[in-house]
């Protein structure tokens, strides 16, 4: 099969898009981090780009369809890393995401596990060969992504936990839930909130309250929420212009160059440059929902959704978060936060989209 | 029509299900789903970012300022006290001050830095709440005068309390051990009361302002105006950059006329004692010292003061904080002899070949009136020795001639009953009784027998020592009463009251004077080798020797010991005041008031030498003798 692939059926517009939103990432890193102890890390954001891209064709080479075979090894290996990740993660931020993988590298692991379980999902959807999801076998599929998903909450780390479910929802949603069934999941969600809340640590719990009223308690909880505000809300139409942020440039933002990311951009660029940003984002998750379409088979549809459904909930969430619309959960924005682990996993996940749909034209 | 499953080698396993097209098509429908909620989705962040950056943005804006601008007071340091020949008296020091920023302040760090600081928590979450309506950028100060160990706290939890701000305060120095405490004052921060005050209108709070004495007298001399440094900081409180400066305007300094030599003689003449010295150049009015005792310490009041002390000097029954100099108002006894003696010469009563018997005692309006010496006598007596021996049947008899409303017009004339307007606050006018006075406070007439008592300086007679001090000085330099005060001023421009006295009645009262210290008199202690001291010496009873005598006599009711002095006899340059509270007999008061004329002549002795000296100095380089006249060191 290999010898039908070209590079011309690479997606040029995806890549470009990505190309762009990355580069305004190093731009934005570079500002964020001037004159602090980070000042390197716009330069390793280019190298862990260049990383990304070289990981992403390397993705793209191998078919698909052959990785579904190591699925099941992918999964139990995920899940014997997340509990390894347990016991001798290194602590940072108050959880314990981190394991240290020689020369100085840290890997999150929880990052890689989302390529997983797209994949999980993907095949377990397709072999069921039905139009319509059974409700037994949703709980099966199910209980299969709760468990990374409960490790990666126990780290803790609600926000990339919540990624997993994202991804199983959309792609149940797809493989024919029925609506009754979602009414039903909603219906116990709406029950079990309550009950989940006893088990959110207290931070967690800070968070959300924080979330809905921030002004409680400005210092403390409420504080990123509120910076974040000021600095999107002082940016105006315009933007203070690169560097000239203060929030950004003054540290009242905090983490600048990583999960809030986008408020020091929208800080210094303004509406008009969120707005720019915004439809790249836009065009990059419509144009991967446009490969699911012209997917040659379902697996490769699944494929292509649960990346599209992975890249919109960290859009939803990271930049819902920066306007003040979402709780603060931290999960970073593909491609620009900083981070080797995220930029890799979300260039392997685009790898995973153009091996779709270089493979579009079989028979 | 059926495609190949997804992968061949799965097909095995799945067979036995039944075989379903494995095309997306039956998806799209949902696909579509999506797509409308990824708009959705998008939709909804432009619009949170729409109420922020396009409808708010001024709000956050400032808010995002709030955050990073702050604004540190730079003090404007208030003027030194001089003295009359330049030294300083009162001086700044530099002193740092603890500031909370209420931008970064957190309510439960204020129990840690309370315990830090050895201060108390109530006290400091108080002062903090006082200014709870206030916009942010208002400082509230935590703690000034920090010892080196409050530095170090300071210093060593600066990352864990951000909104600690230390700045550099200048500091009011005061002489140590209450010296010139009640002319100096002292500074506090303005209170609420003074801030609804006009003469206060223009201070804020916060603001130290003079309190009391010169400080509050020429506070808007002294005062500098704070500057402000708008800075824009980061979130650990750094300073990244200044944006604008307004310089802090320094105090200016004020020169008093005071002596600091006389002024500390006088202040070591009174230690261990009550009372009060006031010296006067009686051809100006300058004060050139002034003490009151008992003192207190006003760099005790510098800071704030605590209220254990407050309480400490409210609860004193010896008033420490009253000036007595201005504000003591006591009988003057036999100081006052001097102006009736000077009455009776000017109304032509009496001249000054008039004489008296004294046998111990004398009868007037149906009352035997005792004379000091009794139950001896003084025998016969011109105004001369009248005056020499402080012989109160003399006065008893002259005053009675007299008459009330003369003696009234003569106190008046030379100043009691009526404040001097010395540039002082709180000044108090004592009472020079006359039979106006009776009728408007006790609506009855004077009666003749309340004469004789008010002719020795007691009754209702009270006056300030610094009343005495002008009055008698008045006197001396012939007829003119320069207003007591405490700044330099050209004499052109200070307020004088003048009557034209004959000069040989002043001879007359002044030779008497000259014979208290020097023809064995009452004032024998105050005389001087080679200085014409001239005085009066006073002992005014608190209340009837009949009275005290038989109790025991404590210390409490022992007679007021009053002196004045001046000094040379003819020109004289300096008038002393000096009251010993419960002194006993008016020679103890005579004692303090030779030292502190002696520490004037002494001075005045070395500076003429030093001149002499300089003059020969300078006519020696002047004739070519440099290298063998030298600079001879002067003794």
């Amino acid at each position: 099969m290999a010898k039908y692939l070209s590079p011309r059926d690479i997606d040029w517009t995806v890549l470009l898009i990505v190309l762009l939103i990355c580069g305004v990432g190093v731009l934005q890193i570079y500002s964020a981090t001037r004159d602090t102890d980070y000042t390197s890390a716009w330069w390793k954001q280019i190298v862990y780009v260049a990383g990304g891209l070289f990981l992403m064709w390397l993705m793209m080479a191998i078919d698909y369809h052959s990785m579904l075979h190591y699925v099941p090894a992918l999964y139990i290996g995920s899940v014997a890393a997340l509990v390894i990740t347990y016991f001798i993660g290194e602590k940072a931020y108050g959880s314990k995401r981190w394991i240290p993988v020689g020369f100085g590298v840290h890997l999150q692991v929880s990052e890689f596990v989302k390529l997983v379980i797209i994949l999980l999902v993907a095949r377990y959807l397709t072999e069921l060969r039905t139009d319509e999801l059974e409700i037994r076998e949703m709980l099966k599929l199910a209980g299969l992504v709760l468990v990374p998903t409960a490790l990666v909450m126990k780290q803790p780390d609600l926000g990339t936990s919540l990624t997993y479910l994202a991804i199983l929802i959309v792609c149940a949603f797809l493989a024919g839930l029925r609506w009754k069934y979602v009414a039903a999941i909603a219906v116990v969600t709406v029950v079990v909130l309550p009950i989940g809340w006893q088990f959110l640590n207290e931070y967690q719990k800070g968070r959300i309250v924080s979330f809905m009223d921030p002004e409680s308690d400005p210092q403390g909880k409420g504080y990123q929420l509120i910076q974040s505000q000021i600095a999107v809300g002082s940016g105006g139409m315009f933007g203070k212009g690169v560097t000239k942020g203060t929030q950004t440039q003054l540290r009242f933002l905090p983490t600048a160059h990583k999960d809030f990311i986008f408020s020091a951009f929208a800080e210094e660029h303004g509406f008009v440059g969120v707005s720019i940003l915004l439809s790249l984002f836009f065009v990059l998750v419509m144009r991967i929902v446009q490969n699911a379409h012209t997917a040659p088979d379902r697996v490769g549809m699944y494929l292509c959704m649960g990346v599209a459904a992975l890249l919109l909930f960290h859009i939803l969430v990271n930049v819902g978060m920066v306007a003040g619309l979402m709780p603060v959960t931290g999960i970073p924005l593909p491609f620009m936060s900083f981070g080797g682990s995220s930029i890799w996993t979300f260039f392997l996940a685009l790898g995973l989209v153009n091996n779709v749909r270089l493979r579009r034209f079989v028979n | 029509m059926t495609l190949p499953s997804a992968d061949p080698n799965l097909e095995p396993r799945l067979s036995d299900k039944p075989p379903l097209r494995d095309d997306t098509r039956f998806a799209a429908g949902k696909i579509a789903v999506f797509q409308y909620a990824t708009v959705i989705i998008f939709l909804f962040l432009m619009s949170g970012f729409w109420r922020l950056q396009v409808q708010n943005p001024e709000f956050y804006g400032e808010r995002a300022q709030q955050n990073s601008i702050k604004s540190v007071p730079i003090p404007g340091p208030r003027g030194r006290i001089l003295d009359r020949d330049g030294r300083v008296i009162v001086d700044n020091h530099s002193s740092f001050s603890l500031l909370l920023a209420r931008e970064s302040a957190k309510e439960e760090h204020l129990r840690p830095i309370a315990q830090g600081l050895d201060l108390d928590y109530n006290d400091l979450a108080a002062r903090v709440r006082r200014v709870r309506s206030q916009p942010k950028y208002v400082t509230v100060t935590i703690k000034d005068e920090l010892s080196p160990a409050d530095l170090a706290f300071v210093a060593a939890h600066l990352d864990f309390f951000p909104e600690l701000v230390l700045i550099q305060t200048p500091r009011r120095l005061y002489p140590k051990n209450g010296m010139m405490a009640h002319v100096i004052g002292y500074t506090g921060e303005i209170s609420e009361d003074e801030l609804d005050l006009p003469d206060f209108a223009k201070y804020n709070q916060g603001d130290v302002v003079g309190k009391f004495g010169i400080e509050k007298q020429y506070n808007d001399t002294l005062m500098g105006v704070d500057g402000q440094r708008q800075v824009v900081v980061d979130n650990r409180g750094t300073v990244r950059q200044t944006l604008a400066i307004k310089k802090a305007v320094e105090g200016k300094d004020l020169q008093l006329t005071i002596d600091l030599d006389v002024q500390t003689v006088a202040e070591l003449a009174m230690q261990g004692k009550n009372g009060s010295v006031v010296a006067l150049d009686p051809r100006s009015g300058e004060v050139l010292a002034m003490v009151s005792r008992p003192t207190f310490d006003p760099n005790k009041f510098a800071v704030r003061i605590k209220s254990k002390d407050w309480k400490e000097i409210l609860d004193n029954p010896e008033h420490p904080m009253l000036n007595r100099a201005i504000q003591a108002e006591l009988a003057p006894g036999s100081t006052f002899k001097p102006i009736v003696a000077l009455a009776g010469l000017s109304t032509g009563t009496v001249d000054d070949k008039w004489t008296t018997h004294c046998s111990g005692g004398v009868a007037l309006y149906g009352r035997y009136q005792h004379c000091w010496v009794s139950p001896k006598g003084h025998g016969t007596l011109s105004m001369h020795n009248g005056i020499v021996h402080s012989c109160d049947v003399f006065f008893y008899t002259l005053g009675s001639k007299l008459g009330i409303d003369n003696l009234s017009f003569y106190g008046d004339l030379v100043g009691f009953g009526q404040t001097t307007g010395i540039d002082l606050p709180h000044e108090r006018s004592g009472l020079m009784p006359s039979e106006k006075w009776k009728l408007r406070y006790y609506r009855t007439k004077w009666y003749a027998g309340e004469t004789p008592s008010v002719a020795i300086g007691q009754g209702a007679l009270t006056v300030t020592p610094l009343q005495l001090a002008r009055a008698i000085g008045g006197i001396a330099v012939g007829g003119k009463w320069y207003q007591p005060h405490m700044v330099k001023k050209p004499l052109d421009q200070v307020k004088m009251a003048e009557w034209a006295l004959n000069p040989e009645h002043v001879k007359t009262v002044v030779d008497g004077l000259y014979g208290v210290v020097n023809e064995g008199g009452t004032g024998v202690r105050a005389a001087l080798p080679h200085i014409e001291v001239c005085g009066k010496t006073g002992t005014s009873q608190l209340a009837s020797n009949d009275y005290v005598k038989p109790a025991g006599g404590g210390e409490d009711m022992r007679d007021n010991a009053w002196f004045v002095g001046f000094a040379p006899r003819d020109n004289p340059e300096i008038v002393v005041v000096a009251l010993f509270e419960h002194g006993g007999h008016g020679q103890f008061a005579a004692a303090i008031v030779r030292d502190v004329l002696k520490a004037h002549f002494d001075k005045k002795d070395r500076v003429t030498q030093l001149q002499q000296n300089q003059t020969r100095t300078v006519a020696a380089l002047g004739l070519g003798l440099a290298g063998t006249a030298g600079v001879a060191p002067p003794q």
